[in-house]
Formats: structure tokens, C-alpha cells, sequence
């Protein structure tokens, strides 16, 4: 358990306020719609109506006439781009796609599809030019799932793509089957074992269908971007970003302009939760400025944020899982579909590495489809891919527990992943902290408190997610005065600035008030990957615990200089450097700092890491307990009590490690109760608000209590893992366990709102709805 | 959006003149939570906004016990809420009025734009009708009243003329043993638009716990608000044990017509008229049973 004061440490576990907080609370934090620059336009994006349809001309000569209007783009104007695979911090993106994504040419593959900008004075001119664009279409069948778009007879999105068989996640696969057009360009199998015979050894085997639905990560600022496009060519991008040099790369590859080229400016971001990791209008604000001479400025609306930004995919899968009478697991075979969106890249690979993690299997088959749909392309969104296939799997897992009859954290202790257990990709896990949440769950007040009343479950389920470490640079400044500064290239979501602070503060004996960090652009700091994958407090972490220490030894040996001593006989301890001898009064940090002068100039404590290796091994996983209450009438769920125990590995700043832990439960139970995207018939997308997209808001939720297990993570300096996602993989299934307990139907299908949950419902009572009266009555 | 022309009558007979001036241009503006929205979506493209929010008529409540409830169309929900007469003599109506949206919303909104906002899942308007309320219109051509049932003809679409502007509602003074109750069914707990709206008001006979008088209003399950008559007329005589209320109940589904959309499939909406019709009974009966400790 994480306590506030560890021994080892005197600010790492403490919980100061966090250095960005008062800017935020009183409304001053810029954040990208709060930019602006003399002469400034403002962009709009014009957006397919249709799901699915040729783009057979544009013609802008009307909205190029309507006074104000200073530039207009479509695809023409963006240059074609080749199909490359690029490595872009943990996304794999092929900047084909991203370009057709970014601005549609011959094909619009989803309503909200972007077919042309306007540039103009004022943003109301510019939605009346879009008015005035003539788009001619030619409309064509969308498809709309995964199940549909895999039949031989789909209408088909992209002509060129056939279907590979891949054996890892960066593999480029070969050919699998008929070589003609497909919807599904990608199909990975990970296998071991004698399945037959693994299913032979069972006494019980359990087989079911599932259905997610595909869900936006909700974050509630919209994405921006303002661009200038210099004389001298060199372009600046002001945007909400999770990753201002993933924005530099993909904006180069986009607009065939090299990255030295490309200035990103993080503004502070409204949240990411993955869904900011890839760009929709920064190239677009970027061709718009050149085309126009002036600046320009472009902000979505919430029904663009919701018709054209990647959510994350929903999935149709199908899961076999056989175990023995006494609970051991002889057996599982994983059928998993993703659905991209328009393009491929949905995370079917992950989906397939993470579902069963926890367990312990010997004789297992995953095969994981990557499918495109008429919908908007996919984004990462919190440990993407591993939610829903970890809802399939852990309700099969809680029916085998009921069917052995034992209680469900005993039959996943049972066969619980361990150091040394084999992954389902291969990879055998390191040091792992799963057995201690099931623990921590089995041992809390929640899972041992009662739970009566009618209509009222609990249910528990686990999940797994790798965590990542990239490439991440710092630099710390001693300035005269004592204070310091942390520059680093991380955007901020989740306390991070505080973080790298305290591990300044920690290293360097100073109070944690007198560090300033800073987030800086991509032409001020080295190359820092995004934050997402949980990476930011491990990997920035490094390079500022790094830099920090290259301060320190820099601050020795100006010490030892003015002492007239070699670096290793000056001692530091506490804040305060001494000669080891004692022949001369200690000096703190500050005194030695107001010399810094007179000793050589300024001191600058630098580092880079790329922490791929140490991310590789910070695997994560969390274990959640759910009570419900079901109306019986309505079968509207109430949430009455959640738990999660999650391994954090070490909680650097304990208050935003429970945060972490509670918004990704937040969303994990909006996920399991009521986020859907609604589409009618055409493909046209009906609940474009957050209204009728129904996130939970605080009155669904109880307070969401968090046990934070902390097995450190022994290849990390601090021990850190990265605590931002694993969180969302358990609720989904264990508020369906729950539900099961509460009124004795399993849900296969998410979301389980009130009319599908009460279909169920009547359904095992063999009741029907409602009917109205008859005369006789 | 396109620019507008904004204008701020401070008489009734200011605001007539300028709303038959313009016609199918104009459009009046109470709190402009519907309103709003409506012109960033685009669907409504009015060239003259008139703000009502300045006319004395529209923004008073005025009740006593001898001539009823007078409510001004444009007075924001949470000065009903926040109104001793009405959270005691009309607490369906009250509460709402006390749904919708969230308190920011609730300080904008207004009964009357819930109402010629014309969509049928107004959460104001099952309590209204509930009520018996009359809908006080005045125009070019003088002034007419209108019950709150009859009010809306479709989906966004009301008995208003152009020039016609909703004044106030009037409701009778509650007799004894008289109350209503609202309920909505929603899939989260704030922020939501109704899938199902029952509103009921019930004057019971003490003496014998009869029904003297009933009236079930339905929102959400139908292209405009329904008033359930064959429901309410079976309750009258009756006592109000299971069977009668289950029978109103039913009578109610039957009343219904809804569709399913992105808020609810029909089967389940119509199962969820029954559910809410008995518990609103419930609820009002309650209340009505009380109501000497008024």
C-alpha cells in the first residue's frame, strides 16, 4: 500500500499542490482556443454528409467570391502522400492514410469526413462559404460494423487493401488468402500449446459472443491549432496536443515539408486520453496560412469532435474458455474483430496481446481482425485495445468461476500471471504486482462488507496493459537565486509538472515550491515522445531524475572548487553541500547557486533516455470490484460502490495516482452503462452531442475508492510502472459480473443500457414488454 | 450563423407588434436554452430575435387560493422552484420544472419555452397537462386560450401564428386532497432528456379514498405531449388499489405511440409508460392524501 511518507524519500509520496493548479482554477491557463495573433483568420472545415461516397468535383468558385473569404483548400491542394509504416512514438501510422484522413481526395469514407477548408475573417463567413462550396457525390452503401463489412459480398472502402497475416505487432505480414479487395487488411494470431487437447482436460467449458460499442474518449476540450506560415517558409502550430513533436512528424509527412521546418507549441491541453496523439486540423490550419498569407485559427465544435475524431473501436469477438472442476484453466481460443473506421489501424494487436494477460495458459489461440467500417478512423484511447477484449474474456472467466463454484477472486488467483508466465504473445512477464491487487481486492472493506437487498450484485474483474517508455529529454537550471527550473517536452494531463518537480525537488534537497517546470516547444527541448501509454512520470521521469543528477554533480564540483577540494570530498546530504573534512561551514543550495559565477557560469543539468526497455517491463494491471443495484422495472444500473486496486509500481505523487485510478473507472462504467454512437441507416451519426452521447457525470458515480499496490518496478529508478490507463480495462466486465448477480442475466453487449439490459431481463423471465391494454379490459 | 437583429420589447403590445411585423423572421427568446442551440445548429434561421424576457406578464407568478395559478410563460424554472406556493400546491409541476437541465440551465429555462419549443419530450409539459393548465395566447388578433394538450401539433411545431406569442399558463386553485407528481425516466441521473415523462394530478374523497378527479399527462412517447383521457377517466370512481392503477397504467401504454430513437427502443419505452404511471399514481395519491397538512 502506498503510503504518503516512505522512508527513502522526503517529497517523492508527498502530495503538494500542483505548480499549474491556481492558473487553472481562476481561468488564466491558455489553453489553444485562447490564442490569437494580429490579422488572424479562422478556418472551417466543410464535412461529408454521407457515409459513404465518390467525390465526383468540387467547385468553390461561389464561397471563393463571398467577401471575407481569404483562402480555400480541398484535397487537391495537399500533396500525395506514399504509404509508409512510421514508427511515431507508440503509434504505427501510415501517412497515406493519415493524408486521406486529414482531407478526403476521391472517397469520403465517414460521415464527418473533411472535403475542404475556408480561411476567412470572421468564423461566421467562413460556415457561410462552407454553405456555398458545391460538393458533387456520388453516394455508395456504407458499412457500418465489423460483422458486416467481413461478409465476401461488402461493399468494399479502399480497393487496394488485401488481408495480411501477421505473427507480431510491428510485423508487415505476408498474404493471407484470395488476392482480391478486402475490408480486413489485418489478421494476427498468436498460438500455443494443443488446444484439442487443452479443451479435453476440461471439465467445464464456457463459449460466447460478444459486442462492444465503439466509444470517444471525451475529452473535453475540442481539438485546435493555429498556423503561421512564415516568409521564410518556417510554419509555428499552436494546438492542443498530447505530443508536440508526434504533431511536428505527422504534419511533415502530410504536408511534404521537412520536420526542421515545423515549430509546435503545446498549449495547456483539456484532456487527451489518446484521442490527441494524431492531428486532424494542423495540417489543414498550416495550407490554410500559406494559401492566405495570415495567420489562421481553427477550433472544432463538439458534433465535429464526435462525427470526425478517432474513438476507440467496437469490437464483435467470441471466446472458449475450458477449466477443470478444482479451477485450473486447460484452454482458451480468442476470436477478436476490430473495427478501424475508415482506414486501417484499429489496436487489434494489443487487444489480442492483452486479453488473458492475467492467466496463466497453456494451451491458447488468439485471432484478431483489423476491419474498416464506414466510421471515423480509431484513435488510441486509454490502454487501446485491451478494454473490450478484456469484457469478453472476464465474464467468461466469472461464468467458469460460478461453474467450479468458487468465488471469483480465487479462481483468477488460481491461475494468476507471475514473473515468469508467459504472455499471450510469447514474452514472458517480469516482475508483476497482479496477484498482489486480487489480494489487496480480496482484503479490502468493500469485497468483505455484505452486500444485501433485492436486485443489488458485486462483481470483480482484472485486466492487464503494457505501459510504454520512449524517448523522453529534460534539462535543469539552476538559476542565482536557488530556484530551478525543469524543462521538459511532455504536455501535462495528468500532474506530470508536479511530478518531475518533486523528483527535482527530491534529488536536489530543495523545497518543491522553488522548482518551476516547464513544458516547452519542439525547438526548445529534445526529441520527448507523446504523453500517453502511461510513459510520462516513468520515462520524463528518468531523464529529469537524470538531469537532476548531472545538477548535482556539476553543484559538487563548483562546491569542491571554491573549497579548493576534489569533487569526492564534498558531501551532500540534505540540501546542503560540506567539505568531507569539515574544514570550511556547509553552504546550501542557494548560497552555492548566488556563486555560480564566480565559479565558471550558469549550471545546466541535462539527459535524454529512450526508456523503451524499462517501459517494456513497467507492465501494469488492476483489479476492480463493482456493486450494483438494477431497477427491476427499468433496469437502469446504479452504481453503489466501486473499488480498484491497481500496481502503480511507486506512487510518486499519490492524490494524482488516485485520480488517474478514478477518472479511468469513470470512464470504464460509462463505457459498461450508456456511451454509444448512434447510426441511422445511411451511416449518418444522430447523437453528435454529449447530451445524447451519454457519459456518466458525477451524480452516476459514488465516490471511487483506490488501493494503491505498489510493486515496484525493479528496472526503474524510482520503481515507477505508469499508472494512466490499465485502470479502464477491468469496469466493463465486472459491472456485467455484477448485473449477473444482481438479476441473473449475462450481458454480452455493450453498452448495457436500460432497454437492451431490460430486453435481457424479461427475456430469462420469459415475460414480454409491456403491452397496452386491451378492450376487454 | 448569419447576422440578427436583436430586440428588447418592454410591452406586450410592443412585442405583438413586433412579431407580426416579421412574421415567419421572427422568433421570441425567453431563457434560449432551445433557442440557442437551434441557431448554431442551423435549425432554426430567424432574422429577428425578441427577447420577452422585459414584459411584466411573462415573468410574474401570481397565486392565491381564490383565483389559482397565474404563470408568466418566460419566468425560469428556478424561480418556481425556489416559490413557496408552488413547491406547496403544485409540486409535480415544481419538480418539473426542477429536472431539467442542470441549476445553471434551470436559471435560463422557462415553462413557456419548454412548451413552444414543441418537442414532445418537454419535461414541463405532462405536469402542465397534468394540471388541467390553459395556455393564455395573445396576437394581432387579440387574445385566445389554448389547453396545454392542444398546444403542440408535431415535433417542433405548436398552434402559435406568427405574430402569436405565448403570455401565460393559468391553472385552477388546488382543491383539498388534490396533487400532482412528475416523473421522467432517464438513463444517467442529471443532464438528460426525458425517454419517458408521466405526469399525474389526483383529488381524492377522503371519506372513501375515491377518485374524484384524475388527469395522466405523457411526454416522450408520442410526436407532441399526450393527455392520456381514456387512463384518467378509468380512475374516476374508483378507489386506488393495485387493480385500478394497473388498469390506468395500461390504459396509458395504449395512449402512447412511441418510436425508437437514439433515447429508447418503443417496446421499452412503452413498458416504462406502465411502470412510471403506477408509480406517479403512487407518488401523487401520496401527496393528495397529505395535503391537509398543507
Amino acid at each position: 500500500m502506498a503510503s504518503d511518507q516512505s522512508p527513502e524519500f522526503k517529497v517523492i509520496g508527498t502530495r503538494p499542490v500542483r505548480p499549474d493548479g491556481i492558473d487553472k482554477v481562476t481561468g488564466r491557463a491558455k489553453y489553444g482556443a485562447d490564442y490569437a495573433l494580429p490579422g488572424m483568420l479562422h478556418g472551417k472545415v466543410l464535412r461529408s454528409p454521407h457515409a459513404h461516397a465518390r467525390i465526383r468535383s468540387i467547385n468553390v468558385e461561389r464561397a471563393l467570391r463571398l467577401p471575407g473569404v481569404k483562402a480555400i483548400v480541398t484535397g487537391a491542394d495537399f500533396p500525395e502522400v506514399k504509404g509508409v509504416m512510421a514508427q511515431v512514438g507508440e503509434l504505427i501510422v501510415n501517412t497515406h492514410y493519415l493524408s486521406l484522413n486529414v482531407m478526403a481526395r476521391d472517397k469520403t469514407l465517414y460521415d464527418g469526413h473533411a472535403v475542404a477548408a475556408v480561411a476567412a475573417t470572421s468564423k461566421h463567413i467562413a460556415e457561410e462559404a462552407l454553405e456555398l462550396i458545391e460538393v458533387d457525390y456520388e453516394v455508395l452503401p456504407p458499412v457500418m460494423t465489423a460483422e458486416e463489412a467481413m461478409r465476401p459480398d461488402a461493399p468494399v472502402l479502399l480497393e487496394e487493401l488485401r488481408t495480411r497475416l501477421m505473427t507480431h505487432r510491428t510485423d508487415p505480414g505476408s498474404p493471407e488468402g484470395p488476392d482480391r479487395p478486402s475490408n480486413v487488411p489485418g489478421h494476427i494470431r498468436f498460438e500455443r500449446g494443443d488446444l484439442a487437447a487443452g479443451f479435453r482436460a476440461a471439465d467445464f467449458v464456457v463459449e460466447r459472443e460478444f459486442v462492444t460499442a465503439a466509444v470517444h474518449q471525451g475529452y473535453i476540450e475540442p481539438q485546435n491549432a493555429l498556423a503561421v506560415y512564415g516568409a521564410d517558409e518556417l510554419v509555428t502550430i499552436y494546438c492542443s496536443t498530447q505530443g508536440a513533436f508526434n504533431v511536428r512528424t505527422l504534419t511533415s509527412s502530410v504536408l511534404g515539408i521537412p520536420e526542421g521546418r515545423i515549430r509546435v507549441v503545446p498549449a495547456e491541453i483539456g484532456g487527451g486520453f489518446g484521442g490527441k496523439t494524431t492531428v486532424y486540423l494542423e495540417p489543414v490550419a498550416a495550407l490554410l496560412a500559406k494559401k492566405s498569407g495570415r495567420p489562421v485559427k481553427m477550433v472544432m465544435t463538439r458534433a465535429e469532435v464526435l462525427r470526425a475524431t478517432g474513438p476507440t473501436s467496437g469490437i464483435k469477438a467470441r471466446v472458449k474458455i475450458g477449466a477443470t472442476r478444482n479451477g485450473q484453466i486447460t484452454a482458451a481460443e480468442v476470436w477478436l474483430a476490430y473495427e478501424a473506421g475508415a482506414f486501417p489501424g484499429s489496436p487489434f494487436a494489443p487487444g489480442a496481446m492483452c486479453t488473458l494477460a492475467p492467466y496463466n495458459i497453456e494451451n491458447l489461440r488468439i485471432d484478431s481482425f483489423d476491419v474498416v467500417v464506414n466510421r471515423p478512423k480509431v484513435a488510441a484511447y486509454r490502454a487501446p485495445g485491451s478494454p473490450a477484449s478484456a469484457f469478453a474474456c472476464e465474464c467468461v472467466i466469472d461464468e467458469l468461476a460460478e461453474q467450479c463454484r468458487l468465488d471469483p477472486l480465487e479462481f483468477r488467483l488460481r491461475n494468476a500471471s507471475h514473473e515468469g508466465t508467459p504472455q499471450p504473445a510469447g514474452p514472458a512477464f517480469k516482475k508483476i504486482g497482479l496477484v498482489e491487487t486480487l489480494e489487496a481486492i480480496r482484503a479490502s472493506d468493500h469485497y468483505r462488507a455484505p452486500l444485501e437487498g433485492p436486485s443489488r450484485g458485486r462483481g470483480v474483474a482484472c485486466g492487464f496493459w503494457f505501459n510504454g517508455g520512449l524517448q523522453s529529454s529534460a534539462v535543469v537550471n539552476i538559476h542565482s537565486d536557488g530556484s530551478v527550473s525543469v524543462v521538459t517536452g511532455s504536455v501535462d494531463i495528468g500532474g506530470t509538472r508536479a511530478t518531475q518537480a518533486m523528483i527535482v525537488a527530491e534529488t536536489l534537497g530543495v523545497p518543491v515550491e522553488d522548482v518551476r517546470p516547464v513544458v516547452a516547444d519542439t525547438d526548445s527541448i529534445g526529441q520527448t515522445d507523446v504523453t500517453g501509454g502511461s510513459r510520462t512520470a516513468l520515462a520524463t521521469g528518468m531523464a529529469v531524475l537524470e538531469a537532476a543528477n548531472d545538477a548535482l554533480a556539476q553543484l559538487i564540483s563548483r562546491a569542491a572548487k571554491l573549497w579548493d577540494k576534489k569533487p569526492n570530498e564534498v558531501v551532500f546530504a540534505e540540501g546542503t553541500f560540506r567539505p568531507a573534512d569539515g574544514g570550511a561551514p556547509p553552504m546550501t543550495l542557494r548560497q552555492l547557486a548566488g556563486r555560480l559565477a564566480r565559479t565558471g557560469g550558469p549550471v545546466v543539468g541535462r539527459a535524454t533516455v529512450n526508456a523503451g526497455a524499462v517501459g517494456a517491463v513497467g507492465n501494469a494491471f488492476a483489479t476492480v470490484c463493482v456493486d450494483v443495484e438494477v431497477d427491476p422495472d427499468t433496469a437502469k444500473v446504479r452504481i453503489l460502490r466501486c473499488t480498484i486496486a491497481q500496481d502503480v509500481g511507486r506512487a510518486l505523487h499519490p492524490a494524482y495516482v488516485e485520480g488517474q485510478l478514478q477518472g479511468a473507472l469513470a470512464q470504464g462504467i460509462g463505457w459498461a452503462l450508456n456511451e454509444e454512437y448512434f447510426y441511422d441507416q445511411k451511416g449518418t451519426l444522430r447523437n453528435f452531442g454529449l447530451l445524447d452521447y451519454r457519459m456518466p457525470t458525477c451524480l452516476d458515480l459514488p465516490m471511487i475508492e483506490t488501493l494503491v499496490v505498489e510493486v515496484p518496478n525493479p528496472h526503474h529508478p524510482l520503481g515507477v510502472r505508469g499508472v494512466g490507463e490499465v485502470g479502464i480495462v477491468p469496469p466493463m466486465a465486472a459491472v456485467a459480473n455484477a448485473i449477473y448477480r444482481a438479476v441473473g442475466v449475462r450481458m454480452a453487449e455493450l453498452p448495457m443500457s436500460p432497454p437492451r439490459l431490460l430486453k435481457a431481463m424479461l427475456a430469462t423471465r420469459a415475460e414480454p414488454f409491456e403491452e397496452q391494454a386491451t378492450a376487454a379490459d | 450563423m448569419h447576422a440578427i437583429t436583436y430586440e428588447t420589447p418592454k410591452s406586450l403590445d410592443e412585442a405583438v407588434k413586433l412579431l407580426a411585423a416579421h412574421g415567419e423572421k421572427a422568433r421570441p427568446l425567453s431563457g434560449g436554452t432551445d433557442l440557442l442551440i437551434q441557431l448554431r445548429a442551423g435549425t432554426r434561421r430567424p432574422d429577428f430575435v425578441v427577447d420577452i424576457k422585459r414584459i411584466p406578464e411573462l415573468t410574474r407568478i401570481s397565486f392565491s387560493l381564490q383565483h389559482g395559478l397565474r404563470l408568466g410563460a418566460a419566468v425560469p424554472c428556478i424561480e418556481i422552484h425556489e416559490n413557496g406556493d408552488m413547491r406547496k400546491y403544485y409540486p409535480g409541476l415544481t419538480e418539473a420544472a426542477h429536472l431539467i437541465g442542470s441549476l445553471q440551465i434551470q436559471s435560463r429555462a422557462s415553462v413557456g419555452g419548454n412548451l413552444c419549443n414543441g418537442s414532445p419530450a418537454a419535461d414541463t409539459t405532462p405536469a402542465l397537462i397534468a394540471l388541467g393548465a390553459q395556455a393564455r395566447v395573445v396576437g394581432p388578433k387579440g387574445e385566445r386560450m389554448v389547453p396545454v394538450e392542444g398546444f403542440c401539433l408535431a415535433p417542433g411545431r405548436t398552434v402559435l401564428q406568427p405574430g402569436e406569442l405565448l403570455v401565460e399558463f393559468q391553472i385552477p386553485a388546488p382543491e383539498r386532497h388534490c396533487a400532482d407528481a412528475y416523473l421522467r425516466f432517464i438513463p444517467r441521473n442529471e443532464m438528460d432528456i426525458a425517454v419517458v415523462g408521466v405526469g399525474a394530478a389526483l383529488t381524492l374523497d377522503m371519506s372513501d379514498d375515491r377518485v374524484v378527479e384524475a388527469r395522466i399527462g405523457l411526454g416522450a412517447v408520442g410526436p407532441t405531449p399526450i393527455f392520456a383521457a381514456e387512463a384518467s377517466k378509468s380512475l374516476i370512481g374508483k378507489t386506488l388499489d393495485a387493480a385500478a392503477i394497473d388498469n390506468a397504467a395500461r390504459l396509458a401504454i395504449a395512449a402512447s405511440s412511441p418510436i425508437d430513437d437514439m433515447r429508447g427502443t418503443a417496446e421499452y419505452r412503452r413498458h416504462v409508460v406502465g411502470v412510471l404511471t403506477r408509480r406517479v399514481l403512487a407518488k401523487a395519491a401520496e401527496r393528495a392524501r397529505q395535503s391537509d397538512q398543507r
